[in-house]
């Protein structure tokens, strides 16, 4: 027979599982409600024209041609930087470096500028980029400062994935007479490229939503153009939704929901990428 | 004789030769590419240090660390960094009150609890989440929670605290639930045996075992996200105001440290003066913060590894 | 044993032709503890020697040491010398990726790269410069390892999709393609199935022709198929050393003797 005292137990038990299920759900629920709230707001400003035309003072004018270019200019160049910088770094962490104090302080210093407040960046990109090597408020000095913001989270991940490379083809590589480097390029590297990719494809989804280090930097001017190169101008597509979003007026607002949806669309789109490549390097691999 | 030849092959011959240099400048380009982030951490300290000495020369340092006005930009001019400070405590605090208790269930919920199936639904859900660039919570704080405050309290305004602690604490929330997952997963399986064997249900297991052996990677995950919180910028430019005071009302206007770096650089402040300065006095305060924050907690979680690994 | 002292001692006093690797005097410490302990022995052409002894006895680390693969374990120091065709590869102005070219490894466990088969075993090759006849190469190489008669109509797929022999196969054509003097095998067929260990055992009779071979094993009976040489180890020491016949018949070690009738321990 149970007694009272065990019964009491059993039941505190469930209660506690029921609450902590009840609250990990909540996640689910929030996401859900942020994601209707955000498209019930901007969905009637979507349409071909607002994303065709540059921003306006007038709402139903309104689009996020520059901004969209922008962040295409800003993330690519971002990409072409910190990719091979974040990968080399990687490789010689994982592969070339000596176990000795540098090493090490290399390491912990890339843990603790992963969490350095983005809006740090903003400023070291300011007085670096923008003032002391004269780059203005270009898309370089952008990219540059988004480069220095994701290239701890793009080394954090491409170690991980060159980690997970089975040293049995590190071996077998050196045993036929190959240099460090021949190995990795030619056999290590190939095998950790799914992983790479993926942790690279979610650096660069972070990139396109921090605002903070591209306010810092001055890009929340009012551009009424597509930069054609580097050194031009420029503004993003989080730093119009900031901008619409801080203004007053209603109609801003749902232009800065349906800037958002944009926003949300191109990163959901980034993930399945980095997910689909995840999954097919899982199925071809062992 | 072949052995001679072979003992003079094996060492470096104009062909190794070349091989070797190529290696070793390989070698070196990929060092340079790692230690670029120790250059990135030297060169904000040398800019935030600078910029901050030619503002502590005009102001001192005790006005600025222990004062409670901060109006750099209005006459009479005061340079008391209380009132941000208290304005970013006070997100921190709501953020917490939210990503700490909603985290950890989650956690052991995750850890503890659900099925490989649930995990799979319910672990890139908080990806996605944690995805979720700050700005879009901005405008989510501002347009959907701040109306829904409002309209149980109707004394709230347009810009306040509880609304910004509130996206911000679901912000945070991915990382502490992540971390904390982490930590509980970390917690050999054999001490759940034996406490299971003793006798106990799941809650006293989890409570009572679990838990306590994964204390200290708990506490350092709610570090993190506190740090994390402290460095929150877009949300709180735009949900929590413009307002530098020192309050406890949640409905109130404030500003934090971060949400004055942006006001500043989004004015007109001419380039130079002290009043510009300022940003870099804060920023330097608040990176000594999260970098001190940070290092505490990577320290625990080290030391929290090693006993586990 | 008293041929191996100098690189520059007559060689023609034994009926053994002469030794391609010398092992002189080798202790290989991991940080404080001795894996191996003071070794000394020399190894012939075109013979295979093996190295046996209960695991842990440091015969993998022994095996290692020959091509260098020590290097890339951390805190291993090395005191004594070995010397490949007479010159000590451990001198600062070897270089260890030029003794490897030369001292071919199959390992414990199939290793092939995740890549096709000719790439597998043209990539050896190919790094070292040898780009002219790649596909005459692989031939030549697969037929060597016995293998070209079963992939020669797929050697662009996968080298994973081989059975796990196949794949020990290709890691042993993979090294013949850098057509070295010896090759190390270190417990080749312990993850394989009785018939494709006797298919390599018999490839390893016809390398002998051309390559040195040394092999770790765990497995007395291989050792005493297909080996011309034995050396005993124990705990990191060199118990005897001599033809497999004697060893594995008349041990002039009582170690020896238990080890080799099962009787150890």
């Amino acid at each position: 027979m149970k007694s009272d005292r065990l019964r009491r137990r059993h039941a505190t038990a469930k209660i506690f599982r029921l609450l902590c299920a009840a609250v990990a759900w909540a996640g689910v629920v929030i996401l859900a409600v942020l994601l209707f709230h955000v498209t019930r707001e901007g969905i009637r400003w979507l349409d071909f024209q607002f994303l065709t035309e540059f921003p306006s003072r007038f709402p139903e004018q309104a689009g996020i041609k520059s901004a969209l270019w922008g962040t295409v200019w800003l993330i690519t160049l971002t990409a072409a930087i910190s990719i091979p910088v974040g990968v080399a770094a990687a490789i010689y962490l994982e592969e070339f470096s000596p176990k000795n104090r540098l090493s090490q302080l290399i390491e912990v210093n890339i843990g603790n500028l992963a969490g350095v407040p983005s809006i740090v960046y903003g400023i070291l990109g300011l007085v670096l980029f923008v003032r002391f090597l004269a780059l203005g408020r270009s898309v370089l000095a952008g990219s540059l400062t988004m480069t220095l913001l994701i290239l701890p989270v793009i080394i954090i991940a491409a170690r991980e994935a060159l980690r997970a490379v089975p040293d049995s083809i590190r071996q077998a590589a050196f045993a036929l007479g190959a240099t460090r480097w021949q190995a990795v390029r030619a056999q290590v590297l190939p095998v950790a490229l799914p992983g790479i990719l993926t942790g690279v494809i979610l650096a660069l989804s972070r990139a396109i939503g921090e605002t903070a280090p591209l306010v810092m930097i001055g890009a929340l001017t009012y551009v009424a153009f597509v930069p054609e190169g580097p050194m031009d101008a420029f503004t993003a597509l989080p730093i119009q939704i900031f901008n619409w979003a801080s203004r007053p007026q209603e109609d801003f607002h749902q232009l800065a929901a349906a800037g958002i949806i944009v926003l949300l669309v191109t990163l959901l789109l980034m993930n399945a990428t980095a997910v689909w490549i995840r999954q097919r390097a899982e199925r071809t691999g062992r | 004789m072949p052995q001679a030849s072979t003992a003079k092959s094996l060492q470096a011959g104009a062909s190794t030769r070349k091989y070797r240099t190529r290696e070793e400048l390989i070698r070196f380009v990929l060092f340079l590419c790692a230690f670029l982030s120790v250059l990135t951490t030297l060169s904000i300290i040398a800019i935030l240090a600078w910029e901050a000495y030619s503002f502590f020369r005009e102001v001192g340092v005790f006005d600025f660390l222990a004062g409670t006005r901060w109006t750099p930009l209005l006459e009479p001019r005061s340079f008391g960094v209380l009132p941000l400070v208290a304005g970013t405590l006070q997100i921190v605090v709501g953020a917490s009150l939210i990503a700490i208790p909603v985290g950890l269930a989650s956690a052991i919920y995750l850890a503890e609890f659900a099925s490989s199936q649930v995990r799979r639904v319910l672990k890139p859900v908080l990806e996605i989440l944690a995805g979720i660039p700050t700005v879009v919570y901005g405008y989510f704080a501002l347009t959907f929670v701040t109306p829904l405050i409002a309209g149980i309290f109707p004394s709230t305004q347009i810009f306040n605290a509880a609304s910004a602690s509130i996206v911000v604490g679901i912000m945070v929330l991915p990382m502490t639930a992540s971390l904390c997952d982490d930590a509980l997963r970390a917690v050999p399986e054999s001490l759940r045996q034996g406490a299971f064997a003793l006798g106990a249900t799941q809650f006293e297991v989890t409570l009572r075992v679990v838990l306590p052996a994964a204390l200290s990677g708990v506490m350092a995950s709610f570090v993190l996200a506190a740090s994390r919180a402290i460095g929150e910028t877009m949300a709180v430019t735009l949900a929590a105001g413009a307002t530098p005071r020192m309050t406890l009302d949640p409905l109130q206007s404030i500003q934090t440290m971060t949400a004055y770096i942006v006001q500043v650089s989004l004015g007109d402040t001419p380039v130079g003066t002290v009043e510009y300065q300022t940003i870099f006095a804060v920023a330097a305060l608040l990176f000594t913060i999260t970098l001190g924050m940070n290092i505490i907690a990577q320290r625990v979680l080290a030391r929290f590894r090693e006993v586990y690994e | 044993m008293n041929t191996l002292t100098k690189s520059e001692a007559p060689i023609s006093s034994t009926q053994q032709p002469r030794p391609v690797l010398e092992v002189v005097e080798v202790t290989i410490r991991y940080g404080e503890k001795p894996a191996i302990n003071k070794v000394s022995l020399s190894i012939p052409q075109h013979r295979i020697t093996a190295i046996i002894g209960p695991s842990g006895c440091g015969k993998s680390t022994l095996l290692r040491a020959f091509n260098r693969m020590n290097d890339f374990i951390p805190n291993v120091k090395m005191e004594g010398q070995i010397l490949y065709m007479g010159s000590d590869i451990y001198v600062r102005e070897v270089d260890p990726v030029e003794v490897r070219r030369r001292i071919g490894m199959v390992f414990q466990k199939p290793n092939p790269f995740p890549k096709s088969i000719f790439q597998n075993v043209a990539w050896g090759p190919s790094i070292n410069g040898f780009t002219r006849n790649l596909e005459a190469r692989v031939e030549q190489s697969l037929r060597r390892a016995a293998l070209w008669e079963e992939v020669n109509d797929r050697l662009h797929e996968s080298a994973l999709a081989l059975s796990g022999g196949q794949q020990q196969r290709l890691c042993i054509a993979r090294a013949l393609a850098m057509e070295p003097d010896v090759i190390l095998m270190d417990e080749p067929c312990s993850a394989l199935d009785p018939v494709s260990t006797a298919r390599i055992e018999d490839l390893m009779f016809e390398l002998k022709e051309r390559y040195t071979i040394v092999i770790v094993t765990h497995n007395m009976q291989q050792a005493a198929r297909v080996s011309n040489l034995t050396a005993f180890l124990e705990n990191g020491s060199l118990v005897e050393f001599g033809e497999t016949d004697q060893v594995f018949t008349r041990p002039r070690n009582k170690r020896t003797e238990e080890y080799v009738t099962g009787r150890f321990g």
